[in-house]
């Protein structure tokens, strides 16, 4: 094998997760009303983008071996805070969107401590801590309201040279200087090997604490700017527990169709977002082909479901029936 | 093997686990530019003597020291910095990274705080070319890859920490007759350039190829240190052995009794793990695995099991041929296979479940009317095994768990024999229960064989397999490599043929496989 064909079996679940994107996006832009124009783009991205951050923040999670169910928490919680802190003078408002990230950053680092130092089961820790900080939001935003710097959110979630969406533009920026060098420090990689085989981590002498910290730590700083964007295009604060669910459970099914394994060690950022890209585009798909409203759930559900059973093929090629336990 | 002072020595090394003594006051001294073989059986404390050199256990009792001063690891790092590094049985190869990502695991390069991918390709191919592997690929999986260029992966990564003592522990037992003449070369190549080099192994042709000096372990003390060639393998086999037993196990029948065969192998073959392995087993007899371990003797016992996919050959139960696709079938009435499995936390026994949910498990089917369980008969049948297996529980509906390892494996042996099985699989099932736990197994499974069972029993310990067995079939390599019967089965013949030697000649005869 060559160099490159190692490189695209690395990729394949990314490249995957680009192409069903693609094809989805081209017949959905085909049987739109507007067609391919910036508008379309534009909606398109702003709608996706959120997912696409969350997604991100839980495939950071995913990697490690662990799974956060706290994330659309966070992701309303940064939401609601946003509203109160990110008004006023240029200065105010940079201040207010520091407090933000930090807050995000501040509940990815508990889940990764009570994970990792506490030894709970991700799993129930994020439950609990996602409880927790839905009560802080409520706390926050008993209804919804607040505001946020109006000119900073419309210059984000605008177009740049009227073409391009920024909120695009922001989560390319978000993958260039987050994910892609997590994922290539000692320490990203450290996550990855926990994930694959936390054993044989710890006998090569990984920082496997620092790495699985570090990993929830910035889940929690992407599922913050998540939180922030969302503000940004409601211009309110808003603890919508229905909301909050769905991300996370939605930011599940991204990462899955986006290629990254739920037992760790293996996958993408990158194709998780492409994931919740599609995910969002499944909607959208069954809105242009006027679909009664009733129908779209079982439909996207139909639609996921096949999706994600592409994963499953491998099962078929194992020869030990143990290990398909695994 | 005196000149010059030794860079490496330990003594007085002693380490126990709980009350049982790995090493006591252990001693070996290693020197630089020589390979340096040690020997022993399975329990002998090889094991235990390797990771306290690497920095994995900590000794209780004994001093280390290195070039003559004295040295404490406290991890495998600190090992690893004081050039010590090895290579372990267990694979530390992190399956889902590339080939070039484990390499450089414990030090990558960096540029920026991210790796720098270039330079750690180079360094990759720098070691995997040192140890002979120029074919395989830096950006492979590891997980892709066969077991056997997984060890030479990690022989890779080892020489990457540039190690001035560098210990492999059975780490040519995966490997193809090819990869094992290219790390021959590596480690000869090792040795010129200066190293230390500490050789565990079980195959007596590659200590004889290899070795320049030679340690037999035994009962976790040394037993010798000598220059190697100048000893016969029989005397070091003569070496190895020594422990005595006391007779725990019960009268064998005098004359092998000549039933119809209830379970026939033919030709079976799987994957590159089992090779073309016929026997046959008989009503009323007990029938040995042995050969050291991993030699296929599980997989074989997973494969008649139904666990395994893909299987070639043929099984015959009461000489029809049976296709057995999973553990259900094989149960079945025609059949009547069980297996008591190896590791009884995770295969045998669902742990936090109670004792009497745990004995009926693989007794459902025949306990329930109607899809409910009969609870009186299930209770009837439960005393029953209780009193058969003597299995001593204050309560059969606490936690399986709150039961000592012995009763918990006669739970698992109990659950089975609920089914009243006519093909009893047995895998290593007294390994870390007490003697007298022990004792009542074997007296059991003799008796389950005179009422008429047909019983293959795989056991590390040899010891069992001279006292249990009328037969021993010995694996080596995924194949039989000969039958012992009877009084055939010696110490001395068991561990002759598992190294795959034939004592009576002095010298070996066997290539490598």
């Amino acid at each position: 094998m060559k160099d490159w064909q190692y490189r695209l079996a690395e990729h394949r679940g990314t490249l995957t997760a680009l192409s069903i994107f693609v094809v989805m996006f081209i017949i959905y832009t085909a049987n739109h009303p507007a067609g391919f124009t910036a508008n379309v783009v534009q909606t398109a991205a702003n709608k996706g983008v959120l997912l696409a951050l969350v997604a991100m923040a839980q495939t950071m999670v995913v990697i490690t071996a662990g799974i956060d169910l706290s994330v659309g928490m966070i992701f309303l919680l940064t939401n609601c805070l946003a509203s109160w802190l990110v008004v006023g003078s240029p200065l105010e408002t940079a201040v207010g969107v520091v407090i933000v990230l930090a807050v995000g950053a501040l509940c990815g680092a508990i889940n990764g401590a009570i994970v990792i130092y506490g030894r709970l089961q991700p799993i129930v820790a994020t439950i609990a801590t996602g409880a927790v900080y839905f009560g802080i939001a409520l706390l926050l935003r008993p209804f919804p309201g607040g505001s946020v710097n109006e000119v900073l959110a419309d210059a984000l979630t605008g177009r740049i040279f009227s073409v391009v969406p920024a909120s695009l533009v922001v989560l390319a920026a978000v993958i260039a200087l987050i994910w892609v060098p997590f994922s290539r420090s000692v320490y990203g990689r450290a996550a990855y090997a926990a994930g694959s085989s936390e054993t044989a981590a710890y006998m090569s002498g990984m920082p496997i604490r620092r790495g699985k910290l570090l990993a929830y730590a910035l889940s929690g700083l992407v599922a913050g700017i998540g939180g922030l964007f969302l503000t940004f295009f409601t211009y309110t604060g808003d603890a919508a527990l229905a909301s909050g669910n769905a991300y996370t459970l939605f930011s599940i099914a991204a990462v899955v169709l986006g290629g990254v394994s739920l037992f760790g060690g293996k996958g993408s950022a990158i194709g998780a977002v492409f994931g919740a890209l599609a995910f969002r585009t499944i909607g959208d798909l069954l809105f242009v082909f006027d679909f009664d409203p009733l129908w779209q759930p079982l439909f996207q559900g139909l639609i996921l479901l096949a999706a994600v059973s592409l994963g499953a093929l491998a099962l078929f090629r194992v020869r030990n029936r143990l290990e398909s336990f695994q | 093997m005196e000149s010059g002072a030794p860079l490496f020595r330990m003594e007085g090394i002693s380490k126990r686990y709980g009350g049982v003594r790995a090493l006591e006051n252990a001693e070996l001294s290693v020197r630089a530019g020589a390979i340096h073989a040690v020997l022993g059986e399975n329990g002998a404390g090889k094991s235990t003597l390797i990771k306290i050199m690497a920095g994995v256990v900590a000794p209780d009792d004994g001093r280390m020291t290195l070039d003559g001063k004295p040295v404490e690891f406290a991890s495998p790092a600190a090992a690893n910095a004081a050039g010590i590094v090895s290579v372990f049985q267990e694979l530390s190869l992190i399956p889902e990274l590339s080939v070039a990502d484990n390499i450089i695991i414990s030090n990558p390069p960096t540029r920026f705080g991210m790796i720098d991918r270039r330079a750690q390709r180079r360094l990759a191919e720098e070691a995997l070319a040192r140890a002979g592997a120029e074919d395989i690929h830096p950006l492979a999986l590891v997980k892709d890859l066969p077991l056997s260029r997984k060890q030479i992966v990690e022989i890779a990564k080892a020489l990457a920490r540039k190690p001035r003592i560098l210990i492999l522990d059975e780490a040519t037992s995966a490997l193809t007759a090819a990869d094992v003449s290219k790390v021959f070369a590596v480690l000869k190549r090792l040795r010129a350039e200066g190293l230390a080099l500490l050789y565990i192994s079980h195959r007596m042709n590659e200590i004889a190829e290899l070795a320049d000096d030679c340690t037999v372990f035994r009962n976790g003390s040394k037993v010798a240190s000598y220059a190697a060639g100048t000893r016969s393998d029989t005397e070091v086999i003569q070496m190895m052995i020594g422990r005595e037993y006391h007779s725990v196990y019960p009268p064998k029948p005098d004359q092998p009794l000549q039933a119809e065969s209830v379970l026939q192998a033919q030709s079976l073959s799987w994957a590159d793990r089992l090779h073309d392995i016929s026997f046959s087993l008989h009503a009323g007899e007990i029938v040995g695995l042995g050969g050291l371990d991993g030699q296929g003797q599980r997989d074989l016992l997973l494969a008649l099991f139904g666990v395994l996919r893909g299987l070639r050959g043929r099984v015959l139960v009461d000489g029809r041929p049976v296709r057995i696709a999973s553990p259900a079938q094989a149960r079945q009435l025609g059949i009547g296979m069980a297996l008591i499995p190896e590791d009884r936390k995770t295969e045998g026994l669902m742990l936090p479940m109670t004792v009497r949910e745990n004995l009926s498990l693989a007794s459902l089917d025949r306990l329930t009317r109607a899809g409910v369980i009969d609870s009186a008969k299930e209770d009837d049948i439960i005393d029953r095994v209780m009193t058969l297996l003597a299995i001593k529980a204050g309560n059969i509906d606490a936690p399986v768990a709150a039961l000592s390892g012995g009763n918990q494996q006669k739970v698992v042996i109990a659950k089975w024999l609920m089914r009243q099985p006519r093909i009893l699989l047995l895998n290593d099932p007294t390994r870390g229960i007490d003697v007298g736990t022990k004792q009542e197994i074997y007296q059991l499974l003799r008796r389950l064989a005179d009422e008429g069972a047909a019983i293959l029993y795989y056991s590390t310990d040899y010891a069992e397999l001279i006292g249990c067995c009328d037969r021993v079939l010995v694996l080596y390599d995924g194949t039989v490599k000969r039958e012992l019967i009877g009084a055939d089965i010696t110490e001395h013949a068991l561990i002759a043929s598992a190294l795959n030697i034939h004592p009576a000649v002095p010298t070996h005869q066997e290539p490598a496989q």
